[in-house]
């Protein structure tokens, strides 16, 4: 088959886009796309050769500024298995400690022309910023306290894949609201998808702009439970807390955290999610994250597919939109 | 804007394919069909059951899906949607039965070789394909062809099938009027 006659068969989409910086300037289509390529990308995952050659003689590179276990293994992993060549920097063993800016870093790589770079970083919008002078695909794994788009990817990801959709559930998510990339980023996805959306906290640990998505802000933890389909805990980012949020983790564990007893609110079915990592006997007891409802594993599972999907939809950048 | 085979065309050259199947492999053990996504798989499943009917014994099928394994992926303005492949049973030491809709350039082929052998070591690969239409870039060349029809770089040739499609058809579309 040509090109032409593969095209004209098939369903057709692309990402309009260089860079994956945040959920908010995906359209839900694009969503679509990704979570439908990831599907296919699972498949791969299940094979005894785990490794295809569709980003073969790419080059990507692992940036992380702050430490990370499971988003950066779960890049390489996704790399590998699509056969491109990774590189990892950690900010610990690079020249960063000697004083070089994230700028002066970003152009030495680029001199070297990878094709993407992945990059986790504390400050809100470092991706953009790389975005507008790099020529490398930039995939944000997590810029500050702006957004972490692959980790809600593959939260959706794993709802989808139990549920088959995700217009219409509802979703509650409860914990550290304020410090937290991933909520902003969940938030943008469940709500383009049309979930009915939840989010509990303590006062003290909910940002301000939450009327801005249009979900529902409560403080009681049965109110958000109650009838779920999903429920999500946060942690409880004790390193980016300066001030009192609360009084202490067990009082917050008393009020907030999330138990058996409070779960036999939510639906017969309810799936349990947490990004990870979980400070257990916090914000949820070990029997409610090694239960028969956590999804906890999946999603750790599910991440490289979600992250292989958008490494191959993006390869190839956009100069060749050009040309379409 | 010819159609080149319609439904009956179409019908009866997978018989004859089916019966030459079962002649050449000497009866159906240690066959496998294995159908190149899109239209490749539901002509492999249709091999099946013209198989099975013949010669009453079920034959593995499965869906190959070679997106991932193209030699184009930087080239393409828009990339084709990848999706799963299904292979639910050992390739090894099978007699495979590559199935595609139209032989072109043969390099869908060499992708479809690469993926396969990744699952694998099959005994021998053959290719079945329901149209040839010249123009190879690569050494390949089709064990049971369909229809062999002469083209120009410039047309195209569209299959279409009522599992994908509204009816059964191969149209030939001259690149003039493309």
């Amino acid at each position: 088959m040509t090109i032409q006659e593969l095209e004209s068969d098939t369903r057709v989409t692309s990402l309009r886009r260089k860079d994956l910086l945040g959920i908010e300037e995906l359209s839900s289509e694009e969503i679509e796309l990704i979570l439908d390529t990831a599907e296919a990308m699972k498949e791969v995952g299940a094979r005894s050769i785990k490794k295809v050659p569709a980003l073969r003689g790419r080059t990507v590179v692992n940036l992380f500024f702050e430490p990370s276990t499971r988003t950066r293994t779960s890049f390489e992993i996704a790399e590998k298995r699509l056969s491109a060549d990774t590189l990892n920097i950690a900010v610990s063993t690079s020249s960063v400690v000697k004083g070089e800016t994230l700028v002066d870093t970003a152009l030495t790589l680029e001199a070297m022309s990878p094709d993407m770079i992945v990059l986790r970083h504390q400050s809100s919008g470092a991706g953009h910023l790389l975005s507008r002078i790099c020529k490398s695909a930039i995939i944000n794994a997590g810029d500050g306290l702006h957004e972490h788009p692959t980790q809600a990817l593959l939260d959706a990801f794993t709802i989808r894949e139990r549920r088959k959709r995700l217009a219409g559930l509802k979703v509650a998510i409860i914990g550290d609201l304020l410090h937290s990339r991933v909520l902003r980023s969940n938030l943008h996805l469940l709500t383009k998808m049309g979930a009915d959306t939840w989010v509990c906290a303590p006062p003290t640990l909910v940002p301000a702009d939450m009327r801005r998505f249009g979900v529902t802000v409560t403080h009681s933890v049965d109110q958000a439970v109650r009838d779920a389909d999903v429920v999500m805990l946060l942690r409880i980012q004790l390193e980016r807390m300066e001030g009192a949020y609360f009084s202490s983790l067990r009082e917050y564990a008393t009020v907030f955290g999330m138990t058996e007893e409070r779960l036999k609110l939510a639906k017969p079915d309810v799936m349990i999610m947490h990004p990870g990592p979980m400070n257990r006997g916090v914000e949820i007891s070990s029997e409610v994250a090694d239960g028969p409802y956590s999804v906890i594993l999946d999603q750790v599972a599910n991440g490289v597919a979600v992250r292989m999907a958008v490494l191959y939809l993006l390869a190839g950048g956009a100069e060749h939109e050009e040309t379409a | 804007m010819p159609i080149v085979m319609d439904a009956d065309r179409i019908g009866r050259t997978l018989t004859r394919i089916a019966h030459e199947i079962d002649e050449r492999n000497k009866g159906v053990q240690d066959l496998a069909l294995v159908g190149v996504r899109r239209r490749g798989e539901h002509i492999a499943k249709r091999l099946a059951s013209i198989l099975k009917d013949i010669t009453g014994h079920d034959i593995p099928t499965g869906a190959l899906d070679i997106t991932l394994y193209r030699d184009d992926v930087a080239r393409q303005a828009a990339k084709p949607v990848v999706r799963r492949t299904e292979i639910n049973f050992s390739i090894d030491a099978r007699k495979i039965l590559l199935v595609d809709d139209v032989l072109f350039t043969g390099r869908t082929t060499r992708a479809a070789l690469d993926a396969l052998t990744d699952f694998g070591r099959p005994s021998s690969i053959q290719l079945v394909v329901l149209v040839d239409r010249g123009h190879r870039e690569l050494p390949i060349r089709a064990d049971y062809v369909g229809k062999n029809i002469p083209t120009s770089l410039a047309d195209s040739v569209n299959v279409r099938l009522t599992e994908i499609d509204d009816r059964d058809e191969v149209e030939l579309q001259s690149g003039g009027d493309a």
